[in-house]
C-alpha cells in the first residue's frame, strides 16, 4: 500500500457508508478525515485544507451537501468536490456537472451514485486530482 | 381571468348575436374560485360549420339548437361527444318534444335552455355549467397532485431501502476480500453492524405494512370496546427490556377506568410507537409519564418523556413520512421515520387530535384528545 499524501475528507452521516469508504480509500493509498455530519465537516475544513472531497448530499438538512460544497470551494477554491448521492432523482438533478450553468451555482465538481464500483470511483477521483 | 369558449350552433342570426352579446360582459365567480370566469363566444349556422370548429380547437360548452338546416341538433350531440368527450352541451329547444329531450339527456346533454330564452336563464344555465366544469377540473388537478405525492412517496422509499442494501452489500465484499485477514473474529463488528441494518429494514418494512393498512383502509378485525387500562399495561410490558436496557422507567397513572370503542391493533399502535419513541429518544436513567385522563366526551393520553426533546424548527416536520431528526443526540438511534405519521393517521381515523410540546434538552409530551370513551359497567 502506497502513501501518496493526499487527504481526502469524507463525510456522510450513515456511519457504516462512511467506514467502508475510508477502508476503501485507506487501501488506495490515500489519507481519510472522516466527518459524521455537516457540522463536523465544517469544523474539520477550519483548520484543515484537504486534497478532495466526497460529501453526502442529505446529513442533518436535505441539502447539506450542497452547502458543504459552497463552503469548501468558497474557503478552497481548486479542492474538487464529489457529491455522493443516491437521491438523484428526488433532488430533480441528472447525473454529472457537464453544463456550465449547472456548475456556476452547484459548486460542485462531480457527482456520483452511492453504490457505485470502486474502480469507478477510484478513477473519478484521480481524473478530478489530475486537474 | 379563465375564459371559457362557448360555440352556439343556431340558424338564427339573432340567438346567435343575442348569446354573443349577453355573454360578453357575464362573468362567473364563486367564493371558492381564485379567478373570474369569462366567455368567449363563436358561432355556427350549421351542425357541419359548428363540426369544423369542434375538430380544429378544444370547445368548453356547445349551446346547440336542435333544428338545423343540414345535420340535426341531436345527431351532432353524439358527434361531439365522440369527439371531445369533455365539452358540456346545452340543448336550445323550441318547442321540445319530451322524445328528443330524453334521448339528448340520454346521449349526454348536459342543460336544456328554452327558446327564446331571456338573458337570465342563459346566465343561470352557463352559471351552473361553469361551476361544474371548474369542480370536474380541480378534482382532476387533486388526483395528479396525489399521484405526485405518492410518486415522491416512493422514491424516498426506495432511498430509505437502498441505504442498507448498500451498506450490507459494503460489508459482504469486504468479507469476501478478505479485508481484515484470515480471522473470523476480525469481521465480528461487520457482522454486527449489517445484523443493525437488517433490523431497520425489517422495522420499516413492519411500519409500512402498518401504513399502507390504514391507506387501504382495511379494518383488521370488528371494532370493540377496548379496556384502555390493561393495553397500556400490555405496551408498557412489551418496551421493559428495552427501557431496562437504557435505565428507563415507565409509570402509568390512571385516574379513570374507561374503554374505547375500536380497534385493538389501531389503539396498540398508538402506545407502542410512542412508548418506543419515548424510551429510544431518552437520557440514561430518564422516565417516561404515561397518563391517561377522562374529561367528559374525551379522553387524554399523555405520553410525557425527560429525553432529549425536539427543536420548535423540527415541530412542523414531526408527522411527516420519513421524517428523521439528524442530530449529534439522534445519531446511532435506528428508525423508519414512518412511526409519528402512522400514530397521526390512526388518531385522525379515530378524530381525534394530536399535540406536542417539547423544549429541547428536558423532554417532549404527546398529548392525545380521543372523542367518546365508554365508560366502564361500575363492577
Amino acid at each position: 500500500m502506497n502513501t501518496r499524501n493526499i487527504t481526502v475528507l469524507v463525510a456522510d452521516d450513515d456511519a457504516d457508508y462512511l467506514f467502508q469508504m475510508k477502508i476503501m480509500l485507506e487501501n488506495a493509498g490515500f489519507k481519510v478525515i472522516a466527518a459524521d455530519s455537516q457540522s463536523q465537516a465544517e469544523e474539520i475544513i477550519d483548520s484543515v485544507r484537504p486534497d478532495l472531497a466526497i460529501l453526502d448530499l442529505m446529513m442533518e438538512k436535505d441539502d447539506s451537501g450542497f452547502i458543504l460544497s459552497y463552503k469548501i470551494k468558497k474557503k478552497y477554491p481548486d479542492v474538487p468536490v464529489i457529491l455522493a448521492t443516491a437521491v438523484s432523482q428526488e433532488t430533480g438533478i441528472s447525473f454529472g456537472l457537464d453544463a456550465e450553468e449547472d456548475r456556476s451555482w452547484i459548486k460542485a465538481d462531480l457527482y456520483l451514485e452511492k453504490g457505485i464500483r470502486q474502480d469507478q470511483l477510484l478513477m473519478a477521483i484521480e481524473k478530478l486530482l489530475k486537474k | 381571468m379563465n375564459i371559457l369558449k362557448i360555440l352556439v350552433v343556431d340558424d338564427e342570426p339573432g340567438i346567435r348575436s343575442g348569446v354573443a352579446r349577453i355573454l360578453s360582459r357575464f362573468t362567473v365567480d364563486y367564493p371558492f374560485m381564485d379567478e373570474q370566469i369569462g366567455f368567449e363566444v363563436l358561432e355556427a349556422e350549421t351542425g357541419e360549420a359548428g363540426l369544423e370548429i369542434i375538430e380544429r380547437e378544444h370547445i368548453d360548452v356547445v349551446l346547440l339548437d336542435n333544428k338545423l338546416p343540414g345535420i340535426q341538433g341531436i345527431d351532432l350531440l353524439e358527434l361531439i361527444k365522440q369527439r371531445q368527450p369533455e365539452t358540456l352541451i346545452t340543448m336550445i329547444t323550441s318547442h321540445a318534444s319530451l322524445d328528443v329531450a330524453i334521448k339528448a339527456t340520454s346521449i349526454g346533454a348536459y342543460d336544456f335552455v328554452p327558446k327564446p330564452f331571456t338573458p337570465q336563464e342563459l346566465k343561470s344555465s352557463l352559471e351552473n355549467i361553469t361551476k361544474h366544469l371548474f369542480l370536474k377540473r380541480m378534482t382532476s388537478k387533486l388526483q395528479k397532485e396525489g399521484k405526485q405525492i405518492r410518486f415522491q412517496f416512493l422514491q424516498v422509499l426506495s432511498h430509505e431501502l437502498k441505504a442498507p442494501i448498500n451498506a450490507i452489500e459494503g460489508y459482504l465484499n469486504m468479507l469476501l476480500n478478505k479485508q481484515f485477514g484470515d480471522n473470523i473474529e476480525n469481521y465480528a463488528e461487520i457482522a454486527q453492524r449489517s445484523v443493525e441494518r437488517l433490523k431497520g429494514m425489517r422495522s420499516l418494512i413492519m411500519d409500512l405494512l402498518d401504513l399502507t393498512r390504514f391507506e387501504t383502509g382495511k379494518t383488521p378485525s370488528t371494532p370493540q370496546e377496548i379496556d384502555i387500562k390493561a393495553l397500556a399495561l400490555s405496551a408498557i410490558d412489551l418496551h421493559k427490556p428495552y427501557a431496562i436496557q437504557k435505565d428507563v422507567n415507565i409509570k402509568l397513572h390512571i385516574d379513570c377506568d374507561i374503554c374505547i370503542f375500536g380497534i385493538p391493533d389501531e389503539l396498540e399502535i398508538i402506545f407502542n410507537n410512542l412508548i418506543s419513541n419515548a424510551v429510544k429518544y431518552n437520557k440514561q436513567g430518564g422516565n417516561v409519564d404515561i397518563h391517561i385522563r377522562c374529561d367528559g366526551a374525551e379522553v387524554s393520553l399523555i405520553f410525557k418523556d425527560t429525553g432529549i426533546g425536539i427543536a420548535e424548527e423540527e415541530m412542523k416536520n414531526l408527522f411527516r413520512e420519513f421524517f428523521r431528526i439528524k442530530n449529534a443526540e439522534t445519531k446511532g438511534i435506528q428508525g423508519s421515520g414512518l412511526g409519528l405519521s402512522i400514530v397521526k393517521k390512526i388518531v385522525d381515523l379515530y378524530q381525534g387530535t394530536i399535540d406536542v410540546a417539547s423544549e429541547p434538552g428536558t423532554g417532549t409530551a404527546f398529548t392525545i384528545k380521543l372523542p367518546h370513551p365508554v365508560r366502564k359497567d361500575n363492577e
